[in-house]
C-alpha cells in the first residue's frame, strides 16, 4: 500500500477547508475545527426575557399580563427533576407576557415571561 | 505425580471457565461486532505467551439469587505475557458474563494484576468492557472500582497504563481509563460516559445517542478523553504494539533503541515552509523530515489539532515531540491545546522521554469562550509542565513565537537546554500588524492616508524587529540555524544533554493548575 493511500484511509474524520482567521492583526489561513466553528458569540444577557432554565413542567403560575411586579417576586412554578423551582422576577417591571399555561411542559431555554 | 482422572478435572474446569458465559452470550458478542475477552488478550499479546490468573475466582454475591449463578472467572480475564518479548500484565473484562459487570471479586483480580504489574515494573493494559457497576453486589462494588482507582493514581509515571475501551464502559468505571496514560477507542464499539442517554433525557429533556453522546468519535474530537482511534479492534491492537514500541517499561527504563535510519526524502525540510508567515503548512510534516525514517507517531490526531504531540525516533531513541500546527487556526494556544500539551509534557518527564518543541504561533486564541472556560488556568498548565521538566528539553523556532506564546512553548525563560531558531523566525511580543497599530496609533491617525501609513510603520517594525536576532542578541536563542541543519542540530542537543542532570526544590509535590 501506497503512503498516499494509507493516508487516505487513516481519515475517518473530516478536513475541513481553509479559511482566514484574523490574530493579532494578521489575518492566517488555516483551517477551523468543529468546536471553533460551532461557539456560540457571547451576547449580554436580556434581563427582561425570563427563559426556562432547565426542562420541566409549569405548575402554578402566581402573576398575570400588566402585575406591577418587584425584583426576586415568584412568578411562576416550574418543576423539573422532582423539584418545585420557583421562577422569580430578575428585575422590577410590568409583565408584558406570560407565555405559558399550567401544565405545560416547557423544553429548556423556552421563553417564559418578558418584562416590560 | 497427578493421576490421570485430576489432569482430566483440570482441563475440564480450564474448558469450562474460558466457555466465558456461554455460546448463547458469545454468539450476542459476536453479533455486536465485538471479539471475546480472550480473543482480545490472544490476538494482543505473543503468541502463546497468555499466562492466567485467578481463573477458578468465583464471587461473593448471596443476595438476590446470585448464590445460584455461576459467573466464570467473575467476568474479567486477567494474567501476564509478553508483547514483542517484553513482559505485561493485562485484564479484559468479559462482557459475556454477566455483562461484564464489576462485583467485588472481578475488581480484586483486576487488583492482583495491577498491584503485580507495579511490583515488577511492567506496563498494565485494561481492556474495558463491562455493564458497569455489579447492582447486586452493592457497596462492595463500589469499594472495587475505588481499590482500582486508588492503584491506578499509585502506579501513574512508574508503569505505562494503557486503557483499550472495546465496549461500554459507563458511570464510575469511566475513572479508570481516565487515570491511566492512554484510551484506546474503536469506532462503533466505545461508549463512554457517566450518565447515560436515558437518564439525560428524563432529566433534561435532552434526546441524544450512546454513540453521540459518549462514542469513539465523541471523545477522539470533542472531548479528547480517548488518544488513539482506530475502525477495528484490529487496527487498535496494532497501535497498541507500535506505541508500547516507544514507551520504556517502567520509570527507571529506558525505551528500547531503535534502528537508525534517515529521513526519507520526501520530506525537504527546506520546501515544507512557505515564508510567507500567514501561509499554513503541516508541521507533522517538519517532525518527520528530521526524524529517523521520517517516523512519527501522533497521538489525539483529531483532538486539538492546532497543537501536536506524539512520539519520534532520533538517533533509535525515543523522543517527544511538541509543535503549534499553523494548518489548525493558526496554531494558538487555548484551553484544549494546553491540556493537551500539558498532560504530555508531564508524560514525557515523568517516563525520561527529551522533548522537542516546535515552535509557530501567533499566541493564544482570541474570545469570550475561551476566557470564560479558563484559558487563563488551563494555559498555565503548559508553562507549570515545561518548567517542572527535567528531561532534554529542546526548542527550535521556525517562524513565529509571539508574546506569552514564546514564553510558554519551552523557551529558554522555562530552563530550555538548546533553542534553536530558523532566519524566517520572529520573537516578539506581537505580530508587526498589532504592534505597529499600537505604537504608531497617533502617527497612523493623523496621516493623510492612514493606510499607507499603517502600512509603512508595519515595514519599519518588521525590518528592525521581525527577525530572530534580537532574541540570540540577548542569549535567549542559542543559534540561528539553516533548516536544513535542523537535524544534526537537533541529534547534537540529545547527544550532549543524554546525561542532563538538574534538581528541583525539595517538595511533597507542586500544586499544578489541574
Amino acid at each position: 500500500m501506497s503512503n498516499k493511500e494509507k493516508t487516505a484511509k487513516k481519515k475517518p474524520f473530516q478536513e475541513p477547508p481553509l479559511e482566514s482567521l484574523e490574530i493579532g492583526g494578521a489575518v492566517y489561513i488555516t483551517r477551523l475545527t468543529s468546536k471553533f466553528s460551532n461557539r456560540k458569540n457571547w451576547e449580554r444577557p436580556n434581563e427582561r426575557v425570563v427563559i426556562a432554565v432547565i426542562p420541566g413542567t409549569i405548575q402554578k403560575i402566581m402573576v398575570k399580563v400588566g402585575d406591577q411586579v418587584e425584583a426576586g417576586l415568584p412568578m411562576l412554578i416550574l418543576e423539573a427533576m422532582k423539584m418545585r423551582n420557583e421562577v422569580l422576577a430578575p428585575v422590577g417591571g410590568v409583565i408584558r407576557t406570560i407565555n405559558v399555561s399550567v401544565g405545560e411542559q416547557v423544553p429548556k431555554s423556552h421563553l417564559l415571561v418578558e418584562l416590560d | 505425580m497427578s493421576s490421570d482422572k485430576k489432569v482430566r478435572e483440570l482441563q475440564k474446569r480450564r474448558k469450562e471457565v474460558q466457555q466465558g458465559g456461554g455460546e448463547q452470550a458469545i454468539q450476542k458478542q459476536v453479533a455486536m461486532g465485538k471479539m471475546t475477552a480472550r480473543e482480545r488478550i490472544i490476538k494482543l499479546l505473543d503468541e502463546g505467551s497468555f499466562n492466567e490468573y485467578d481463573m477458578f475466582v468465583e464471587h461473593e454475591a448471596r443476595d438476590f439469587g446470585m448464590d445460584l449463578k455461576i459467573l466464570h472467572g467473575d467476568g474479567v480475564i486477567t494474567g501476564t505475557g509478553t508483547m514483542g518479548g517484553r513482559p505485561v500484565c493485562i485484564f479484559a473484562q468479559d462482557f459475556t458474563v454477566a455483562g461484564g459487570s464489576l462485583g467485588s471479586m472481578h475488581a480484586r483480580k483486576i487488583t492482583k494484576i495491577m498491584d503485580h504489574s507495579l511490583k515488577m515494573r511492567m506496563p498494565l493494559i485494561g481492556i474495558n468492557d463491562s455493564g458497569g457497576a455489579r447492582i447486586q453486589e452493592g457497596v462492595n462494588s463500589l469499594a472495587g472500582y475505588g481499590e482500582i482507582f486508588f492503584r491506578n493514581t499509585l502506579a501513574s509515571g512508574v508503569i505505562p497504563q494503557i486503557s483499550v475501551i472495546l465496549g461500554p464502559c459507563a458511570g464510575g468505571a469511566v475513572y479508570s481509563p481516565a487515570l491511566t496514560d492512554f484510551v484506546f477507542v474503536v469506532d462503533s464499539i466505545s461508549k463512554m460516559f457517566i450518565t447515560g442517554p436515558e437518564v439525560i433525557k428524563t432529566v433534561l429533556g435532552e434526546d441524544i445517542s450512546m454513540e453521540e453522546l459518549g462514542g469513539a468519535r465523541v471523545h477522539s474530537e470533542i472531548t479528547g478523553n480517548a488518544h488513539f482511534f482506530s475502525e477495528s479492534e484490529d487496527e487498535c491492537f496494532d497501535q497498541i504494539k507500535a506505541l508500547l514500541s516507544y514507551l520504556p517499561w517502567s520509570n527507571t527504563d529506558v525505551p528500547a533503541r531503535k534502528k537508525v535510519i534517515q529521513p526519507l526524502e520526501k520530506y525537504n525540510i527546506s520546501e515544507i515552509v512557505p515564508g510567507d508567515k500567514r501561509q499554513p503548512y503541516d508541521v507533522r510534516n517538519v517532525i518527520r523530515s528530521v526524524t529517523d525514517g521520517s517516523d512519527f507517531f501522533e497521538i489525539q490526531e483529531n483532538w486539538a489539532a492546532n497543537i501536536v504531540i506524539g512520539f519520534g525516533t532520533m538517533n533509535g531513541h525515543t523522543v517527544g515531540f511538541v509543535a503549534n500546527q499553523p494548518l489548525v487556526l493558526a496554531g494558538v494556544l487555548d484551553v484544549d491545546s494546553s491540556d493537551k500539551a500539558g498532560r504530555f509534557i508531564r508524560y514525557c518527564d515523568a517516563f525520561n522521554i527529551p522533548i522537542i518543541t516546535l515552535v509557530d504561533l501567533p499566541g493564544y486564541l482570541p474570545g469570550v469562550d475561551q476566557e470564560h472556560a479558563g484559558v487563563i488556568r488551563h494555559g498555565a498548565k503548559v508553562l507549570y509542565a515545561y518548567s517542572e521538566a527535567t528531561v532534554p528539553k529542546i526548542t527550535v523556532i521556525i517562524r513565529k513565537a509571539y508574546g506569552g506564546g514564546y514564553i510558554a512553548m519551552n523557551s529558554r525563560h522555562l530552563r530550555a537546554d538548546f533553542v534553536f531558531a530558523w532566519p524566517d523566525a520572529e520573537v516578539a511580543v506581537m505580530g508587526p500588524e498589532g504592534a505597529a497599530n499600537i505604537i504608531f496609533r497617533k502617527e497612523i491617525a493623523s496621516a493623510e492616508d492612514p493606510e499607507l501609513m499603517r502600512a509603512q510603520k508595519v515595514q519599519e517594525y518588521k525590518e528592525k524587529f521581525a527577525n530572530p536576532y534580537v532574541a540570540a542578541a540577548k542569549g535567549f536563542i542559542d543559534s540561528v540555524i539553516e533548516p536544513g541543519e535542523t537535524r544534526k542540530s537537533l541529534l547534537h542537543a540529545l547527544e550532549v544533554s543524554g546525561d542532563k542532570s538538574v534538581g528541583m526544590p525539595a517538595k511533597k509535590h507542586g500544586i499544578p493548575p489541574f
